[in-house]
């Protein structure tokens, strides 16, 4: 409840905004999805928790384990880090029996990077250290552009980025969404691992068109479901969950290329509820319209110079 | 006219001594930071990536250095040239404060041996507010040297050359209200980015205008508390006049600067959360008094004679602006999952060690170069 009205008074902040600021808050200025561009659909309620995708991901990542509590034999981070691309994490309320329920229930959430449609990353760094693929949208990171400002970190609203702040030679960490396999004409080591299907590769306007699939489907009735990649060929055969009507990643902060799908509400999941416009298009338009060209503050500066040379010589 | 003056004296001072240990022990907590990396001496966090070095050093380190933009844009712009007097010190501290932001930043960025890739136009980013602000804030501080440097000149007698910059200075004058309007605005716009995890308090449109406003009030508080301080220290007769004509100006400003401030968060729907009682809130009706006070103070005509009042009203309005700074970058700032920041001991010193490096070069600057005009 308490959610709900924050919601509606953000609404009102939004209008407010639009309405006081119109020549700065043109919404054309909104990004569309790439047609060649790829993703990732989760489906929480396909996902069984065994952090095979985490494991695949540091091993196709060269990333050193991550140890919490006293042990320090094996991998078990508890959230994203420098040293952790990619984990499941859990939701759990009361008895925690019946898995995807909101009450006495547990759900499995994915978390990493979003790969957005209008990053705002890529608009905050000052360097274009982090830069969206101009055909197939991941956002990748290159280290000899970055100066290390971490702006990024400030800038996205779901914590991707993360900084090496135990290193005198630090660099950003975040998922590329296995960049270096898509190269190789292969596919994200999570998706590729994953038992269940519940971490699914492919173009985002088939994962939608799945996604949409899924909701569509009777809870309780078995269904064939599409395993590692949409064009594997291979799938497997489960009972649909019961599904929240609402596909994260849809519209939340201009549209992602990870889509996620679940039997919970996903700020349960921890997945932050967005407005459809990043705020860093709002700071771009802002930006854009006082430096166009360089415009205003040549003619700024040109009617400076006037002034300021007729005051000192008025002032001799 | 009177002209300035070196005020002479010992530089070595006791307070410049305590200033020297206190740069000695930052300097051992910056070796630690570049042989360790920045979680050695700072609690920065991924929650938290921006700290008390953004806060204090860059964002409200130059706003109290915006002294020269201020008193530039009363001279040149609204052509008031009784003001004149106070333009040189105050050209010198915003000097002062702009290099040692941009030395701060050199500390606080990770990969600091890239900076000049902002400079590279393949790299620099025209998206970005924060490549404005940089490549500003790095062209404004070499404007302020540029500024001041005819003050050196008069020093080493260099009066040919002082002659030939006189006549390009008009340049270097207009690139000085140019540039901090745009950067100084640019502050605010750049936590815009930071989105919901910013208190709606903070997070508006209107950050833009109302860090401009700040600034310019700031640059104006700092003006007058350096100039009654340094005259209640040294026993000069002061600049009293022109400081409390100034002040009566800068209560006009801050009426304004109330004004747009409210009407913003009224409208937003957001005033509610000023009465959740909890940090963010306290500290929103803080900085809000802080600017209120010196609108009483300074309200009356008797008040602004007093240099007492100035003075008092000046640290006040120095004291709102940074609040207001600090709730937009660090207390406003929750970037929620469980997240805290309190900048830790060595973070801190390194701070105090930026100030105390100011003020030792203040203090040799005022005693050894013709900076104030005596009586």
């Amino acid at each position: 409840m308490q959610i709900k009205r924050r919601d509606f008074l953000k609404t009102v902040a939004g209008g407010a905004a639009l309405a006081a600021a119109p020549s700065i808050t043109m919404a054309s200025d909104a990004v569309r999805r790439l047609p060649g561009a790829v993703g990732i659909l989760y489906d929480s309620t396909l996902c069984i928790g065994c952090q095979v995708c985490t494991v695949a991901c540091k091993e196709a990542n060269n990333m050193p384990p991550e140890f919490s509590g006293n042990q320090r034999r094996w991998d078990n981070p508890v959230d994203l880090s420098a040293r952790t691309l990619s984990i499941i994490k859990e939701y759990e309320s009361g008895n925690r029996h019946h898995k995807d329920h909101a009450q006495d229930g547990y759900a499995f959430v994915k978390r990493q990077c979003m790969h957005c449609v209008d990053p705002p990353c890529t608009t905050a760094c000052p360097a274009s250290a982090l830069t969206k693929d101009p055909q197939n949208g991941m956002v990748t990171y290159n280290k000899d552009a970055c100066i290390g400002c971490r702006y990024c970190e400030v800038a996205c609203p779901f914590e991707i980025p993360k900084f090496q702040w135990d290193r005198p030679f630090p660099q950003i960490v975040k998922c590329q969404l296995c960049a270096h396999l898509l190269a190789k004409g292969r596919i994200p080591a999570c998706c590729h691992q994953c038992p269940t299907g519940a971490s699914l590769f492919g173009p985002v306007a088939g994962l939608l068109a799945e996604a949409r699939r899924r909701q569509q489907m009777t809870a309780g009735k078995t269904y064939d479901f599409p395993l590692s990649s949409l064009a594997s060929g291979k799938t497997r055969t489960h009972r649909a969950g019961k599904y929240i009507p609402h596909i994260y990643g849809e519209h939340e902060n201009g549209g992602t290329q990870v889509l996620y799908l679940a039997g919970v509400s996903f700020d349960k999941l921890g997945l932050p509820d967005l407005p459809e416009r990043p705020y860093t298009a709002l700071a771009r338009s802002i930006q854009h319209t006082l430096y166009r060209g360089l415009v205003a503050p040549i003619v700024v500066f040109g009617g400076l110079m006037v002034l300021v040379a007729r005051r000192t010589k008025d002032k001799e | 006219m009177r002209a300035a003056r070196p005020l002479g004296g010992r530089v070595v001072s006791r307070t410049f001594l305590a200033a020297l240990v206190i740069v000695l022990v930052a300097l051992y907590f910056l070796a630690k930071r570049f042989m360790f990396g920045l979680g050695a001496v700072t609690n920065l966090n991924d929650g938290y990536p921006w700290g008390l070095w953004i806060a204090y050093d860059v964002v409200t380190g130059t706003a109290i250095g915006c002294g020269g933009y201020s008193m530039a844009l009363l001279v040149y712009v609204f052509n008031k040239g009784r003001y004149h007097p106070l333009v040189r010190p105050a050209v010198m501290t915003s000097m002062f404060g702009y290099t040692l932001a941009g030395v701060a930043v050199f500390f606080d960025i990770g990969r600091y041996w890239h900076i000049y890739n902002l400079f590279l136009p393949w790299y620099a980013n025209p998206d970005s507010v924060l490549l404005e602000v940089a490549l500003c804030i790095a062209l404004y501080s070499l404007v302020l040297w540029i500024e001041f440097a005819p003050t050196f000149l008069a020093h080493w007698h260099a009066s040919r050359w002082r002659t030939r910059l006189d006549r390009a200075m008009f340049v270097f004058i207009a690139l000085g209200i140019l540039l901090p309007t745009m950067h100084q605005s640019s502050l605010g716009t750049m936590m815009i980015a930071a989105g919901q995890k910013l208190s709606p308090l903070w997070q508006t449109a209107w950050l833009p205008l109302l860090f401009l406003m700040t600034a310019v009030i700031m640059g104006y508080a700092a003006v007058v508390f350096e100039s009654t301080l340094l005259a209640n220290r040294y026993g000069l007769p002061g600049e009293n006049r022109i400081l409390g004509k100034l002040s009566g100006g800068v209560v006009w400003l801050v009426a304004g600067y109330l004004v747009v401030r409210f009407a913003d968060v009224i409208l937003r729907g957001q005033l509610g959360l000023a009465f959740k009682g909890d940090l963010a809130a306290n500290m929103f009706w803080i900085e809000n008094a802080l600017f209120l006070l010196p609108l009483v103070m300074l309200a009356g005509k008797s008040g602004r004679g007093r240099p007492r009042v100035l003075f008092l009203a000046a640290a006040s309005l120095l004291l709102a602006g940074g609040v207001y700074r600090f709730d937009c970058y660090l207390i406003g700032f929750n970037p929620g999952n469980g997240w805290h920041y309190f900048p830790a001991v060595p973070e801190i010193v390194i701070t105090l060690g930026l100030i105390s490096v100011e003020l030792m070069a203040y203090l040799w600057f005022v005693k050894r170069l013709p900076v104030y005009r005596e009586a």
